[in-house]
């Protein structure tokens, strides 16, 4: 069992990485992509749109993470 | 013939980061324990990526062609936002950068700490720590490779051929100078990695899900643009927060 956890752990550390929000907004804006060409619409906007919110909010979460870090006695 | 040559630059680039980082690790227990061992737990990795790259290509490619591009666009802006947002922590110095010649004084200093056995065919400490390095780092080139492959006709050969022609540079340079590569900028690279693994990803993804590009293959200059003026921004913003941070105490300190 414990082998079993250590792979899949080591799967997720692997493909997910540190920030897991990252890899279910590429999921969540691909969808919605998607479903606005599925609608006739013009959606080319949306991934780069995505990508640069989803980096910035990762680089804030980091920010809030190391501020934190030196905050600590 | 831009995303070829954009696809050929990307899997260079990151072959030859990841490569250099394995080179580290092998000179460190190559140089420490000895060679022998060393290079066989190299050997043995670089043949199970191989092997990995020869069974998973062909089963991706039968994958319809659509699909496809939407699963390997979402894992090479996993990859490629991880790559990009490390890097730009490292530029506006958040995140210490990597150092190559601190990594293999580092790896040098434990596999001194171990004791070699006696007079044992092969040193399995020396043969873990090279197949453990050489596959960690190569298992993500194998990703692109076989990512990059698959998305596009002929990606495999130019995937292959890039990561390849990084193995031979990295690997000959590493043999003749017998030490880390310290001064291959790697931070740079990896960051110019993260922006060209970010807008593979952005773009095969978009296709993927149906979107037609303005400008076609040309979009994706665009893309990697605006990625790059983002990105530069990010670091300037960064770099000021973390001044801003460190007067802080100071002033404090001075009003009191």
């Amino acid at each position: 069992m414990r082998w079993v956890v250590a792979f899949l752990r080591f799967w997720y550390d692997f493909i997910v990485g540190d920030d897991w929000v990252i890899a279910v907004g590429i999921v969540a804006a691909i969808a919605l992509t998607a479903l606005l060409v599925d609608q006739g619409l013009e959606a080319w906007w949306v991934m780069p749109l995505a990508v640069i919110a989803l980096l910035a909010g990762s680089l804030w979460r980091a920010l809030r993470k190391a501020s934190g870090e030196t905050r600590q006695p | 013939m831009t995303r070829s040559v954009f696809l050929f630059l990307t899997a260079f680039l990151a072959s030859g980061v990841e490569m250099v980082e394995a080179l580290t690790i092998v000179l460190a227990v190559g140089v420490t324990r000895g060679w022998r061992s060393t290079l066989l737990g190299a050997g043995a990795a670089a043949l199970l990526l191989a092997g990995l790259i020869a069974a998973l290509g062909p089963v991706i490619s039968q994958v319809p062609i659509g699909s496809l591009r939407i699963a390997v666009g979402g894992l090479l802006l996993v990859f490629g936002l991880q790559w990009l947002r490390k890097a730009i922590l490292r530029a506006s110095g958040y995140k210490p950068l990597h150092d190559e010649a601190a990594a293999f004084e580092k790896e040098r200093a434990e596999a001194g700490r171990t004791a070699i056995g006696g007079p044992a065919p092969v040193d399995w400490y020396s043969f873990t720590v090279a197949f453990k390095g050489v596959f960690l780092e190569g298992l993500e080139v194998a990703f692109i490779v076989i990512t990059f492959g698959s998305a596009k006709s002929h990606g495999v050969t130019i995937a292959a051929a890039a990561a390849g022609a990084a193995f031979v540079i990295v690997f000959a340079v590493g043999a003749t100078v017998r030490a880390p590569l310290s001064r291959v900028p790697e931070n740079t690279l990896k960051f110019v990695v993260g922006l060209l693994l970010t807008s593979f990803g952005t773009f095969w993804s978009g296709e993927g899900a149906g979107v037609s590009w303005p400008g076609s293959d040309a979009a994706l200059l665009g893309i990697l643009a605006v990625l790059i003026i983002a990105s530069l921004v990010a670091v300037r913003l960064l770099r000021h927060e973390r001044n801003l941070a460190r007067l802080a105490p100071a002033q404090k300190g001075a009003g009191a």
